[in-house]
């Protein structure tokens, strides 16, 4: 649907050149509401831009639908430029068009008939639920109402991609859950595949089925956002993982720990399968440890349900290393706490 | 004290060729400056029609005109004007300097106007794959027609004070009534007069002015 290949961009201002991708590549698969994260100045914004050509990359290929966007002409472009929605921000609405006339304007530029553009506005008023407002003037609207004709003006065209620049982060939470589950509608209904950027981990939780995370430029992080979520790898992606799901020890339960020999503090994923399986009751069964439960949270993600788990295991070291490899034969995933981290009697 | 030797009929006849020379020099001005403030717009270095050499040549062109005081353009351009109206004096041959005073001001006026355009606007058009032309027509100009209104209604009153120079090649008009007949002959009750005439011109524009941008902005 969407690649972008090894994709460096600079720009240069005032003699100073800033590297706003240093050699991206990802891969959108149709039907992926596929979510790019950030913290601002991570490159996002550019590579979005990069999608429908609204920056050229300076190396490196964008390819949509198999087709390398650089080789076509300036009309062509503005062609494939159809096939491919974008909403905003800020929503970038005509101020001084009625609802109506806003969600128009892409068939009004393909100079289709004036019967033909109502029957198609009505259509996508209703989609997004705002029959009611077609004579109204975007001031009169509120924040979410107004992406919603963001989003009718973005079909317009019957796209099969849709491109999402931070569309939720100037609204409240509420405005934006019902905007995420519009585009989710969008996506299932009319199988439009839609990439997505933000800043906000909630968001990708709650739509997308693959993220990339992005910081100084590049991509350092990617995959399912079953993967990402249950095992991030790169501290940026922990940091923005820890902002949807508690997976860290509360203070009162870091200040009873104690180092001590033979005991080992582990943190276990639970992903998919394993959660449906009664895992530590057998581990118990078969090995002789003993283990306590310190933090135990349950998330769901993509109908999922995702379980972090932080045990503490006491008893034989040979018997502890077998038990956590027979969890993870059980593709449990494993990470050792460092109990030093929290044990202040030591020092 | 109160007596004066103009005749109402003058200060009418003088009325109208203000009207006159703002009318018809406001209309070209407009229909030359206009698509010169657009250029300036889609030129510049970022536009949607970026020129490097339009750019280059327009921007101190409009700069150059632009530095001229009326009075001196005014005179400087008398073989031009009597080339093209035939006659350097008359409200004709004011018309001509006033064109070429107004239009560029004009033109810096429309580009001041569609540079307040929100750049979203921009790439949002440019996201939906419209051409330079449609840019302009769909998009830039339906969103800056409040503002242009507000500019033309600036040139205009700027134009009222050009025109009070138009004496100087027998343009006659409000303006020089005043200094033919009050200046130079002591007429105090011209002076005022035509000061009243003046302000309540200005107004009556400026507010027309501000109520049309107001209705059609609607926001």
């Amino acid at each position: 649907m969407l690649e972008i290949r090894n994709v460096y961009k600079t720009f240069t201002r005032k003699g100073i050149t800033i590297e706003a991708l240093k050699g991206v590549s990802l891969n959108v698969e149709k039907g992926d509401i596929f979510g790019v994260i950030g913290y601002s100045g991570a490159g996002k914004s550019t590579l979005i831009r990069l999608a429908n050509y609204l920056e050229r990359p300076t190396e490196g290929q964008v390819l949509v639908d198999g087709f390398d966007l650089g080789e076509y002409s300036a009309s062509e472009l503005r062609e494939a430029k159809k096939n491919i929605g974008m909403i905003f921000q800020h929503f970038n609405l005509l101020e001084s068009k009625k609802v109506f006339d806003n969600v128009a304007i892409p068939l009004v530029l393909l100079k289709k008939s004036k019967e033909e553009i109502r029957q198609r506005v009505t259509e996508l008023l209703e989609f997004v639920g705002l029959s009611d407002k077609a004579g109204s003037y975007p001031s009169e609207l509120s924040g979410g109402q107004k992406q919603r004709v963001g989003i009718a003006r973005a079909l317009a065209t019957n796209p099969s991609l849709l491109l999402c620049d931070e569309a939720t982060s100037a609204l409240d939470p509420q405005t934006t859950q019902s905007i995420l589950q519009l585009l989710k509608r969008i996506n299932a209904e009319y199988n439009i595949t839609v990439l997505i950027i933000t800043h906000e981990m909630s968001v990708i939780q709650e739509i997308c089925n693959k993220v990339a995370v992005m910081e100084e430029g590049k991509i350092i992080e990617q995959g399912s956002v079953l993967e990402v979520f249950g095992h991030p790898r790169h501290q940026t992606t922990q940091n923005f993982v820890k902002t949807v799901i508690q997976n860290e020890l509360t203070a009162s339960v870091q200040q009873s720990i104690k180092a001590e020999h033979g005991r080992r503090l582990v943190k276990l994923h639970f992903l998919g399968e394993s959660t449906t399986e009664p895992v530590l009751y057998e581990m118990v069964r078969a090995y002789d440890i003993k283990f306590n439960i310190l933090f135990a949270n349950t998330t769901e993600i993509q109908e999922k349900t995702l379980v972090t788990m932080i045990l503490q295991f006491s008893g034989e070291s040979a018997e502890i290393g077998k038990a956590l490899e027979f969890l993870e034969q059980h593709e449990i995933g494993i990470e050792e706490v460092d109990a030093n981290v929290f044990d202040h009697s030591n020092r | 004290m109160f007596s004066t030797t103009v005749t109402g009929e003058q200060f009418m006849q003088a009325i109208i060729e203000t009207i006159q020379m703002v009318g018809i020099s406001l209309f070209v001005g407009s229909l030359i400056g206009i698509p010169f403030g657009i250029l300036l717009v889609v030129t510049r270095p970022g536009g949607v029609l970026e020129n490097r050499a339009v750019y280059a040549i327009l921007n101190p062109v409009i700069n150059i005109v632009r530095s001229l005081p009326f009075i001196i353009l005014l005179v400087a351009i008398v073989p031009f004007t009597r080339l093209i109206v035939g006659t350097s004096i008359g409200t004709s041959a004011a018309i001509v300097p006033l064109i070429i005073y107004i239009a560029p001001y004009i033109g810096r006026l429309v580009e001041n106007s569609l540079l307040e355009v929100n750049p979203g606007i921009m790439e949002a058009a440019e996201s939906m794959g419209a051409t330079p032309f449609q840019v302009i027509r769909y998009f830039l100009l339906p969103e800056a027609v409040g503002s242009l209104i507000l500019s033309l209604t600036t040139a205009t009153v700027g134009l009222i004070g050009a025109t009070a120079m138009a004496g100087t090649v027998g343009g006659g008009g409000v303006g020089d009534l005043a200094i033919v007949y009050g200046y130079q002959r002591f007429d105090t009750v011209v002076v005022i007069a035509t000061v009243l005439i003046l302000v309540v011109l200005v107004q009556g524009i400026q507010s027309l002015g501000n109520t049309l941008a107001r209705k059609i902005r609607r926001y």
